[in-house]
Protein backbone atom coordinates (compact mmCIF):
# COMPACT_ATOMS: atom_id res chain seq x y z
CA UNK A 1 0.00 0.00 0.00
CA UNK A 2 1.09 3.86 -0.85
CA UNK A 3 -0.01 6.42 1.36
CA UNK A 4 0.49 10.00 0.04
CA UNK A 5 0.86 13.38 1.85
CA UNK A 6 -2.23 14.86 4.06
CA UNK A 7 -4.42 15.74 1.37
CA UNK A 8 -7.32 18.17 2.31
CA UNK A 9 -8.91 18.53 -1.22
CA UNK A 10 -12.27 16.33 -0.59
CA UNK A 11 -11.87 15.30 -3.69
CA UNK A 12 -9.18 12.99 -3.24
CA UNK A 13 -9.66 10.84 -0.63
CA UNK A 14 -6.60 9.31 1.48
CA UNK A 15 -5.56 5.70 0.12
CA UNK A 16 -6.67 4.51 3.34
CA UNK A 17 -10.08 5.45 3.18
CA UNK A 18 -10.52 3.92 -0.31
CA UNK A 19 -8.90 0.35 1.36
CA UNK A 20 -12.43 1.05 3.73
CA UNK A 21 -14.56 1.60 0.28
CA UNK A 22 -13.20 -1.90 -1.19
CA UNK A 23 -14.12 -3.38 1.37
CA UNK A 24 -17.33 -3.19 0.73
CA UNK A 25 -16.68 -4.67 -3.32
CA UNK A 26 -17.79 -8.89 -2.89
CA UNK A 27 -16.41 -11.47 -5.15
CA UNK A 28 -18.72 -12.44 -7.45
CA UNK A 29 -17.91 -15.84 -7.20
CA UNK A 30 -17.82 -16.09 -3.05
CA UNK A 31 -20.08 -13.00 -2.11
CA UNK A 32 -19.22 -13.34 1.15
CA UNK A 33 -15.53 -12.11 1.13
CA UNK A 34 -14.58 -8.93 -0.30
CA UNK A 35 -11.96 -8.12 -2.68
CA UNK A 36 -9.84 -6.73 0.00
CA UNK A 37 -10.19 -9.96 1.58
CA UNK A 38 -9.22 -12.26 -1.37
CA UNK A 39 -6.36 -10.75 -1.32
CA UNK A 40 -7.12 -9.27 -5.73
CA UNK A 41 -6.47 -5.31 -4.75
CA UNK A 42 -2.57 -5.10 -4.44
CA UNK A 43 -2.61 -1.50 -3.78
CA UNK A 44 -3.94 1.48 -3.94
CA UNK A 45 -2.36 4.86 -5.20
CA UNK A 46 -4.57 8.12 -4.59
CA UNK A 47 -3.06 11.37 -5.54
CA UNK A 48 -4.25 14.79 -7.63
CA UNK A 49 -4.43 12.76 -10.53
CA UNK A 50 -7.11 10.05 -9.30
CA UNK A 51 -6.83 7.00 -7.76
CA UNK A 52 -4.90 3.76 -9.46
CA UNK A 53 -6.53 0.18 -8.31
CA UNK A 54 -3.76 -2.60 -9.00
CA UNK A 55 -5.65 -5.93 -8.54
CA UNK A 56 -4.30 -9.57 -9.91
CA UNK A 57 -6.16 -12.50 -11.10
CA UNK A 58 -6.25 -15.89 -8.96
CA UNK A 59 -6.41 -17.78 -11.64
CA UNK A 60 -5.23 -16.66 -14.77
CA UNK A 61 -8.32 -17.70 -16.85
CA UNK A 62 -10.35 -16.28 -13.98
CA UNK A 63 -13.50 -15.37 -15.77
CA UNK A 64 -14.70 -13.10 -12.59
CA UNK A 65 -11.68 -10.74 -13.20
CA UNK A 66 -13.72 -8.21 -15.68
CA UNK A 67 -16.45 -8.13 -13.35
CA UNK A 68 -14.38 -7.17 -10.17
CA UNK A 69 -12.78 -4.47 -11.60
CA UNK A 70 -16.12 -3.33 -13.01
CA UNK A 71 -17.62 -3.60 -9.04
CA UNK A 72 -14.60 -1.41 -7.67
CA UNK A 73 -14.86 0.94 -10.34
CA UNK A 74 -18.84 0.73 -9.49
CA UNK A 75 -18.30 1.04 -6.08
CA UNK A 76 -15.90 4.12 -5.83
CA UNK A 77 -18.06 6.13 -8.35
CA UNK A 78 -20.62 5.83 -5.63
CA UNK A 79 -18.09 7.97 -3.45
CA UNK A 80 -17.74 10.41 -6.24
CA UNK A 81 -14.56 9.51 -7.42
CA UNK A 82 -13.80 10.61 -11.05
CA UNK A 83 -10.67 9.56 -12.10
CA UNK A 84 -9.92 6.10 -11.34
CA UNK A 85 -7.29 3.49 -13.84
CA UNK A 86 -7.72 -0.29 -12.61
CA UNK A 87 -4.53 -1.89 -13.32
CA UNK A 88 -3.85 -5.74 -13.78
CA UNK A 89 -0.75 -7.63 -13.16
CA UNK A 90 0.19 -10.88 -12.44
CA UNK A 91 3.81 -10.47 -10.58
CA UNK A 92 4.31 -11.65 -7.95
CA UNK A 93 1.49 -14.22 -8.99
CA UNK A 94 -1.55 -14.64 -6.25
CA UNK A 95 -1.21 -16.76 -3.13
CA UNK A 96 -3.84 -18.43 -0.75
CA UNK A 97 -1.14 -16.58 1.95
CA UNK A 98 -3.02 -13.14 0.84
CA UNK A 99 -5.76 -14.61 1.83
CA UNK A 100 -7.08 -12.53 5.57
CA UNK A 101 -8.01 -14.42 8.43
CA UNK A 102 -10.91 -12.57 8.86
CA UNK A 103 -11.62 -13.88 4.92
CA UNK A 104 -10.49 -17.55 6.00
CA UNK A 105 -13.15 -17.50 8.48
CA UNK A 106 -15.96 -16.27 6.58
CA UNK A 107 -15.22 -18.59 3.63
CA UNK A 108 -15.64 -21.32 6.31
CA UNK A 109 -19.33 -19.43 7.85
CA UNK A 110 -20.35 -19.62 4.31
CA UNK A 111 -19.48 -23.66 4.12
CA UNK A 112 -16.18 -23.50 2.23
CA UNK A 113 -13.39 -25.05 3.67
CA UNK A 114 -10.23 -22.50 3.95
CA UNK A 115 -7.10 -23.70 2.57
CA UNK A 116 -4.28 -25.61 4.39
CA UNK A 117 -0.70 -25.88 3.77
CA UNK A 118 -1.05 -29.17 4.26
CA UNK A 119 -3.44 -29.06 0.87
CA UNK A 120 -6.58 -30.82 2.67
CA UNK A 121 -8.86 -29.27 4.48
CA UNK A 122 -8.79 -29.68 8.19
CA UNK A 123 -12.43 -30.60 8.57
CA UNK A 124 -16.02 -30.48 7.22
CA UNK A 125 -17.56 -27.03 7.56
CA UNK A 126 -20.56 -28.21 8.14
CA UNK A 127 -20.29 -30.17 11.31
CA UNK A 128 -16.05 -29.98 12.07
CA UNK A 129 -15.54 -33.58 11.63
CA UNK A 130 -11.63 -34.17 10.43
CA UNK A 131 -12.92 -37.77 8.74
CA UNK A 132 -13.25 -36.15 4.84
CA UNK A 133 -12.55 -37.42 1.73
CA UNK A 134 -11.64 -35.65 -1.44
CA UNK A 135 -13.83 -36.33 -4.61
CA UNK A 136 -12.16 -34.27 -7.56
CA UNK A 137 -9.42 -31.79 -7.52
CA UNK A 138 -11.38 -29.33 -8.97
CA UNK A 139 -14.93 -27.61 -8.02
CA UNK A 140 -17.32 -25.47 -9.41
CA UNK A 141 -15.01 -22.27 -9.69
CA UNK A 142 -11.60 -22.18 -11.02
CA UNK A 143 -9.99 -22.12 -6.71
CA UNK A 144 -11.89 -24.81 -5.10
CA UNK A 145 -12.28 -28.12 -4.92
CA UNK A 146 -14.76 -30.58 -4.20
CA UNK A 147 -14.65 -32.46 -1.12
CA UNK A 148 -17.16 -34.84 1.26
CA UNK A 149 -17.49 -35.20 4.99
CA UNK A 150 -17.61 -39.36 5.50
CA UNK A 151 -19.70 -38.29 8.87
CA UNK A 152 -22.29 -35.49 7.99
CA UNK A 153 -22.24 -37.20 4.49
CA UNK A 154 -22.25 -33.51 3.37
CA UNK A 155 -20.30 -32.60 0.05
CA UNK A 156 -18.30 -29.49 0.30
CA UNK A 157 -16.22 -26.62 -1.77
CA UNK A 158 -12.47 -26.88 -0.24
CA UNK A 159 -10.77 -23.75 -1.27
CA UNK A 160 -7.62 -25.13 -3.38
CA UNK A 161 -4.05 -24.05 -1.20
CA UNK A 162 -1.92 -22.52 -4.13
CA UNK B 1 11.92 -13.73 -38.83
CA UNK B 2 11.06 -12.61 -35.40
CA UNK B 3 12.14 -15.02 -33.02
CA UNK B 4 10.68 -13.49 -30.06
CA UNK B 5 7.55 -13.49 -31.52
CA UNK B 6 7.96 -16.44 -32.85
CA UNK B 7 8.61 -18.16 -29.12
CA UNK B 8 5.84 -16.57 -27.73
CA UNK B 9 2.94 -16.85 -30.56
CA UNK B 10 4.33 -20.95 -30.30
CA UNK B 11 3.71 -20.64 -26.07
CA UNK B 12 0.22 -19.00 -26.56
CA UNK B 13 -0.85 -21.99 -29.17
CA UNK B 14 0.01 -24.89 -27.38
CA UNK B 15 -1.89 -23.77 -24.13
CA UNK B 16 -4.65 -22.58 -26.85
CA UNK B 17 -5.36 -25.52 -28.80
CA UNK B 18 -5.01 -27.40 -25.99
CA UNK B 19 -7.32 -25.87 -23.56
CA UNK B 20 -9.90 -25.65 -26.96
CA UNK B 21 -9.81 -29.30 -26.91
CA UNK B 22 -10.23 -29.96 -23.11
CA UNK B 23 -13.32 -27.57 -23.81
CA UNK B 24 -14.86 -29.93 -26.65
CA UNK B 25 -15.49 -32.07 -23.18
CA UNK B 26 -17.72 -29.98 -21.97
CA UNK B 27 -21.00 -31.28 -20.55
CA UNK B 28 -19.78 -34.68 -22.24
CA UNK B 29 -17.29 -36.23 -19.46
CA UNK B 30 -17.41 -39.81 -18.15
CA UNK B 31 -19.07 -38.27 -14.82
CA UNK B 32 -19.80 -35.04 -13.12
CA UNK B 33 -16.39 -34.47 -11.61
CA UNK B 34 -14.41 -35.22 -14.71
CA UNK B 35 -16.67 -32.55 -16.56
CA UNK B 36 -15.79 -30.28 -13.91
CA UNK B 37 -12.37 -31.01 -13.91
CA UNK B 38 -11.63 -30.73 -18.02
CA UNK B 39 -13.53 -27.24 -17.77
CA UNK B 40 -11.33 -26.06 -15.24
CA UNK B 41 -8.10 -27.29 -16.72
CA UNK B 42 -8.94 -25.69 -20.04
CA UNK B 43 -10.36 -22.29 -18.43
CA UNK B 44 -6.80 -22.48 -16.70
CA UNK B 45 -5.24 -22.75 -20.34
CA UNK B 46 -7.07 -19.87 -22.32
CA UNK B 47 -6.24 -17.77 -19.13
CA UNK B 48 -3.20 -18.84 -19.80
CA UNK B 49 -3.16 -18.16 -23.79
CA UNK B 50 -4.74 -14.55 -23.09
CA UNK B 51 -1.03 -13.89 -21.28
CA UNK B 52 1.35 -15.09 -24.12
CA UNK B 53 -0.56 -13.74 -27.33
CA UNK B 54 -1.08 -9.94 -25.75
CA UNK B 55 2.71 -10.10 -25.06
CA UNK B 56 3.24 -12.00 -28.49
CA UNK B 57 1.10 -8.63 -30.39
CA UNK B 58 2.95 -6.15 -28.30
CA UNK B 59 6.23 -7.65 -29.38
CA UNK B 60 4.83 -7.72 -32.93
CA UNK B 61 3.81 -4.67 -33.23
CA UNK B 62 1.17 -4.73 -35.93
CA UNK B 63 -1.56 -3.48 -34.44
CA UNK B 64 -2.87 -6.94 -33.73
CA UNK B 65 -4.60 -7.71 -30.32
CA UNK B 66 -4.28 -11.39 -29.07
CA UNK B 67 -7.81 -12.21 -30.12
CA UNK B 68 -6.81 -11.21 -33.68
CA UNK B 69 -4.20 -13.64 -33.43
CA UNK B 70 -6.50 -16.77 -31.42
CA UNK B 71 -9.44 -16.10 -34.10
CA UNK B 72 -8.17 -14.70 -37.37
CA UNK B 73 -5.29 -16.50 -38.25
CA UNK B 74 -5.18 -19.89 -40.51
CA UNK B 75 -3.93 -22.73 -39.52
CA UNK B 76 -0.92 -22.78 -41.10
CA UNK B 77 0.12 -19.75 -38.97
CA UNK B 78 -0.41 -21.61 -36.28
CA UNK B 79 2.73 -22.83 -34.18
CA UNK B 80 1.56 -25.45 -31.31
CA UNK B 81 2.88 -28.85 -31.70
CA UNK B 82 1.11 -31.43 -32.69
CA UNK B 83 0.60 -33.34 -29.55
CA UNK B 84 -1.74 -30.42 -28.50
CA UNK B 85 -3.59 -30.81 -31.60
CA UNK B 86 -4.41 -34.34 -31.45
CA UNK B 87 -7.97 -35.25 -31.49
CA UNK B 88 -9.84 -36.27 -28.14
CA UNK B 89 -11.15 -39.89 -29.42
CA UNK B 90 -11.81 -41.55 -25.76
CA UNK B 91 -11.06 -40.58 -22.14
CA UNK B 92 -7.82 -42.42 -22.25
CA UNK B 93 -6.28 -40.40 -25.53
CA UNK B 94 -7.72 -37.09 -23.77
CA UNK B 95 -6.06 -38.11 -20.35
CA UNK B 96 -2.64 -39.48 -21.40
CA UNK B 97 -2.38 -36.33 -24.14
CA UNK B 98 -2.44 -34.03 -20.87
CA UNK B 99 -0.23 -35.81 -18.97
CA UNK B 100 2.84 -36.25 -21.54
CA UNK B 101 1.87 -32.63 -22.03
CA UNK B 102 1.74 -31.07 -18.15
CA UNK B 103 4.91 -33.49 -17.68
CA UNK B 104 6.62 -30.92 -20.14
CA UNK B 105 4.89 -28.16 -19.21
CA UNK B 106 6.14 -28.01 -15.63
CA UNK B 107 10.09 -28.45 -15.40
CA UNK B 108 9.51 -25.93 -19.08
CA UNK B 109 7.63 -23.36 -17.30
CA UNK B 110 10.16 -23.81 -14.26
CA UNK B 111 12.96 -23.08 -16.55
CA UNK B 112 11.13 -19.99 -18.01
CA UNK B 113 11.27 -18.23 -15.05
CA UNK B 114 14.73 -17.55 -15.62
CA UNK B 115 14.60 -15.79 -18.64
CA UNK B 116 16.19 -12.76 -19.12
CA UNK B 117 12.87 -11.03 -20.23
CA UNK B 118 11.04 -10.08 -17.01
CA UNK B 119 7.52 -10.65 -18.56
CA UNK B 120 8.09 -14.14 -20.08
CA UNK B 121 9.57 -14.81 -16.44
CA UNK B 122 6.42 -13.74 -15.21
CA UNK B 123 3.94 -15.49 -17.66
CA UNK B 124 5.96 -18.07 -16.63
CA UNK B 125 5.67 -18.06 -13.12
CA UNK B 126 2.10 -17.43 -12.75
CA UNK B 127 1.23 -20.47 -15.44
CA UNK B 128 3.68 -22.87 -13.70
CA UNK B 129 1.48 -22.51 -10.16
CA UNK B 130 -1.51 -23.68 -12.40
CA UNK B 131 0.52 -27.00 -14.40
CA UNK B 132 1.74 -28.12 -11.32
CA UNK B 133 -2.03 -28.86 -9.67
CA UNK B 134 -2.82 -30.09 -13.53
CA UNK B 135 0.26 -32.54 -13.52
CA UNK B 136 -0.44 -33.56 -9.88
CA UNK B 137 -3.84 -34.62 -11.32
CA UNK B 138 -3.08 -35.69 -14.86
CA UNK B 139 -0.25 -38.34 -12.97
CA UNK B 140 -2.40 -39.58 -10.56
CA UNK B 141 -5.41 -40.80 -13.47
CA UNK B 142 -3.03 -41.93 -15.45
CA UNK B 143 -1.95 -44.16 -12.12
CA UNK B 144 -5.48 -45.24 -11.40
CA UNK B 145 -6.96 -45.67 -15.20
CA UNK B 146 -3.00 -47.62 -16.34
CA UNK B 147 -3.25 -49.99 -13.15
CA UNK B 148 -7.07 -50.36 -13.11
CA UNK B 149 -9.62 -52.86 -15.11
CA UNK B 150 -8.31 -54.45 -17.58
CA UNK B 151 -10.35 -52.58 -20.21
CA UNK B 152 -8.81 -49.03 -18.70
CA UNK B 153 -5.21 -50.57 -18.79
CA UNK B 154 -5.69 -51.66 -22.44
CA UNK B 155 -6.82 -48.34 -23.33
CA UNK B 156 -4.08 -46.48 -22.04
CA UNK B 157 -1.06 -48.57 -23.01
CA UNK B 158 -3.24 -48.02 -26.80
CA UNK B 159 -3.04 -44.17 -25.59
CA UNK B 160 0.47 -44.09 -25.17
CA UNK B 161 1.37 -46.20 -28.03
CA UNK B 162 -0.55 -43.66 -30.32
CA UNK B 163 0.75 -40.13 -29.10
CA UNK B 164 4.23 -41.01 -28.70
CA UNK B 165 5.27 -40.59 -31.96
CA UNK B 166 4.12 -36.49 -30.92
CA UNK B 167 6.11 -36.03 -28.17
CA UNK B 168 9.34 -35.90 -29.50
CA UNK B 169 8.89 -32.14 -30.91
CA UNK B 170 8.39 -31.02 -27.80
CA UNK B 171 12.18 -31.29 -27.55
CA UNK B 172 14.04 -30.78 -30.93
CA UNK B 173 15.31 -27.52 -31.73
CA UNK B 174 15.01 -26.02 -34.89
CA UNK B 175 16.43 -22.60 -35.66
CA UNK B 176 13.69 -20.33 -32.98
CA UNK B 177 14.36 -22.61 -30.23
CA UNK B 178 18.31 -21.91 -30.68
CA UNK B 179 18.26 -18.80 -31.33
CA UNK B 180 15.96 -18.46 -28.25
CA UNK B 181 17.87 -20.38 -26.20
CA UNK B 182 20.86 -18.18 -27.69
CA UNK B 183 19.62 -14.89 -26.69
CA UNK B 184 18.29 -16.00 -22.72
CA UNK B 185 14.49 -15.81 -23.30
CA UNK B 186 14.21 -19.59 -23.10
CA UNK B 187 15.93 -22.75 -21.55
CA UNK B 188 17.91 -25.32 -24.10
CA UNK B 189 15.01 -28.12 -24.81
CA UNK B 190 17.58 -31.40 -24.08
CA UNK B 191 17.91 -29.80 -20.38
CA UNK B 192 14.05 -29.94 -20.46
CA UNK B 193 13.70 -33.25 -22.08
CA UNK B 194 15.36 -34.96 -18.86
CA UNK B 195 13.09 -33.46 -16.44
CA UNK B 196 10.11 -34.64 -18.97
CA UNK B 197 11.33 -38.18 -19.31
CA UNK B 198 11.88 -38.58 -15.20
CA UNK B 199 8.24 -37.95 -14.55
CA UNK B 200 7.40 -40.09 -17.62
CA UNK B 201 9.05 -42.91 -16.35
CA UNK B 202 8.21 -42.80 -13.27
CA UNK B 203 4.18 -42.07 -13.03
CA UNK B 204 4.41 -44.71 -16.20
CA UNK B 205 5.93 -47.35 -14.19
CA UNK B 206 3.56 -46.64 -11.37
CA UNK B 207 1.04 -47.09 -14.02
CA UNK B 208 2.13 -50.39 -15.04
CA UNK B 209 2.30 -49.16 -18.60
CA UNK B 210 5.19 -49.73 -21.27
CA UNK B 211 7.06 -46.69 -22.46
CA UNK B 212 7.41 -47.16 -26.28
CA UNK B 213 11.15 -47.63 -27.02
CA UNK B 214 10.47 -45.83 -30.69
CA UNK B 215 11.88 -42.87 -30.82
CA UNK B 216 10.35 -41.51 -34.21
CA UNK B 217 9.15 -38.31 -34.47
CA UNK B 218 6.29 -36.53 -36.30
CA UNK B 219 7.33 -33.02 -36.95
CA UNK B 220 6.01 -30.17 -38.62
CA UNK B 221 3.68 -28.54 -35.81
CA UNK B 222 5.61 -25.58 -34.09
CA UNK B 223 7.39 -24.62 -37.41
CA UNK B 224 4.08 -24.52 -38.69
CA UNK B 225 5.04 -26.52 -42.17
CA UNK B 226 3.03 -29.75 -41.38
CA UNK B 227 0.52 -29.71 -39.28
CA UNK B 228 -2.26 -32.75 -39.33
CA UNK B 229 -5.46 -32.11 -40.75
CA UNK B 230 -7.08 -31.94 -37.49
CA UNK B 231 -6.11 -28.71 -36.42
CA UNK B 232 -8.22 -27.26 -39.45
CA UNK B 233 -11.36 -28.95 -38.29
CA UNK B 234 -10.75 -27.72 -34.41
CA UNK B 235 -10.32 -24.33 -35.78
CA UNK B 236 -13.48 -23.66 -38.09
CA UNK B 237 -15.42 -24.76 -34.52
CA UNK B 238 -13.09 -22.31 -32.52
CA UNK B 239 -13.15 -19.39 -35.11
CA UNK B 240 -16.50 -19.58 -36.40
CA UNK B 241 -18.20 -16.92 -34.31
CA UNK B 242 -15.52 -14.14 -35.35
CA UNK B 243 -15.36 -15.04 -39.00
CA UNK B 244 -18.91 -14.93 -39.69
CA UNK B 245 -19.52 -11.47 -37.42
CA UNK B 246 -16.03 -9.98 -37.89
CA UNK B 247 -15.26 -8.17 -34.74
CA UNK B 248 -18.22 -9.46 -32.56
CA UNK B 249 -18.30 -8.70 -29.34
CA UNK B 250 -19.68 -9.86 -26.04
ZN1 LIG C 1 -19.59 -32.99 8.13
Amino acid sequence: MTSTMPNYDSSTPSSGQVWAWLEAVSDPEIPVISVVDLGVVRRVDCNDDGVKIVITPTYSGCPAMATIAHDIETELRRHNLQNITIVTQISPAWTTDWLSDKGKNKLEQYGIAPPQASGRPENCPQCHSSNVQKISQFGSTPCKALWRCNDCLEPFDYFKCI
Amino acid sequence: MDHAFEFLVRQGDNVLVLGHRLSEWCGQGPVLEEDIALANIALDMIGQTQLWLSYAAEVEGANRTADDLAYLRDAWDFRNVLLVEQPNRDFAVTIMRQFLFDAYHVPYLHALESSKDQRVAEIASKCRKEAIYHLERSSSVIVALGDGTEESHKRMQAALERLWPYTGELFLSDETDDAVAESGLAPVLNDVKARWLQTVQSSLKDAYLQMPDNDFAQIGGKSGIRHSEHLGHMLSTMQVLQRSYPGAQW
